[in-house]
């Protein structure tokens, strides 16, 4: 009974195996390449479906955006470039730690790994708080969609001044129009980074549950599924900011 | 032994220092007046990170052929839902620019 740990359970010799088994391999795989395979591929069909959920809100973007142009060049150009290539920074840099703790798990540093975690944890928590200044940002602008939703107002004598709107720049919208289609684009611009932003807290905590195990030992060379599965999920949520960061920040920054 | 494929750390560095170039590029492209080509500049440059990102930091160049296809399926699902939604839109009589063409 040399083999104690991988045959705890059940009897040992009817096996056909004649070597161990790690102990993280499933029953219903023959070996850990083929269970590491089977584990990638399905959660690259779940990053499937994640894909065409992102992909609807998209196509809402690009739809409204050759409808409303103008609307959308105004009030892109009222957001701060600044805080959102940061943010892109910052998120590229969390990926960049991220697989270095992928390939820390798969060169058996288990320290390292937890160490590459923790900077992931930290990247992910700076980028939500620029996210929170942005937000109350918006706030303030009354950039914020609904009932005290303000773009292109014209202030009355007296009431401060909010927002030069279309500065410069030549629509045929009047302003009640444009005041109602800048509307589209903040829905968008919210719900978008919103719904970003809540990935990026899933990933969060989900960061700190594996933190945990990769710090109780539990990962190993050929075991680090949680490890490596957090990290698709992670890069996800940097390539569909990726994608955000232009189409939100730099619709139309010349002139 | 370990049958996973290890890149050398010098990839990620690469990647993410390529990475940042473009992120600088994408922002110094948009205060350049290319008319029409300015959001398909800032696609391309987006797309091209994206792919950096799948090929590179979530290893998919190292991954199974059926990995593969499942990836591009999901672009792949992403153009049918784009081309077909347009397209309904595109023949509603609705105009697709109405604000754009004075």
């Amino acid at each position: 009974m040399s083999n104690g740990i991988a045959h705890a359970e059940g009897p040992t010799p009817t096996h056909g195996h004649a070597h161990a088994h790690h102990p993280a391999l499933q029953h219903h795989f023959d070996t850990m390449s083929q269970q590491r395979e089977a584990g990638v591929l399905g959660m690259w069909v779940f990053l499937l479906t994640e894909v065409l959920f992102f992909g609807g809100l998209f196509f809402a973007y690009a739809l409204y955006r050759s409808w409303y142009y103008d609307a959308f060049a105004a009030a892109s150009k009222s957001i701060e470039i600044l805080p959102g290539l940061i943010n892109t920074v910052v998120l590229i840099a969390s990926s960049l730690t991220m697989a270095l703790s992928v390939r820390s798990a798969q060169t058996n540093q288990r320290k390292a790994t937890v160490n590459w975690l923790i900077a992931t944890i930290i990247l992910g928590s700076v980028f939500l708080g620029i996210k929170v200044y942005e937000y109350a940002d918006k706030f303030a602008h009354h950039h914020v969609p609904g009932a005290s939703f303000q773009f292109a107002h014209v202030p009355a004598p007296g009431e401060p001044h909010v927002e030069e709107a279309v500065a410069g720049h030549v629509t045929t919208m009047g302003p009640d129009e444009l005041e109602r289609t800048t509307q589209i684009f903040f829905s968008l611009y919210f719900t978008m980074t919103g719904l970003h932003a809540i990935h990026m807290i899933v990933g969060i905590v989900i960061l700190f549950i594996i933190t945990w195990m990769a710090h109780k030992g539990r990962f190993d060379d050929e075991w680090h599924a949680p490890v490596e599965m957090t990290g698709l999920y992670w890069h996800f949520v940097d390539i569909v900011w990726i994608f955000l960061f232009p189409l939100l920040y730099l619709v139309e920054r010349h002139n | 032994m370990s049958s996973v494929h290890v890149s050398p750390l010098s990839t990620y560095l690469s990647i993410f220092a390529a990475l940042m170039v473009l992120s600088a590029l994408t922002v110094g492209a948009a205060f350049v007046n290319l008319g029409l080509l300015n959001p398909v500049v800032a696609l391309t440059i987006a797309v091209i990170k994206a792919t950096l990102v799948i090929l590179f930091f979530m290893h998919v160049k190292y991954s199974s052929r059926l990995t593969k296809i499942t990836v591009v399926l999901s672009f792949f699902f992403v153009a049918i839902l784009f081309a077909e939604t347009f397209m309904d839109y595109a023949t509603r009589g609705m105009p697709l620019a109405p604000y754009v063409l004075k």
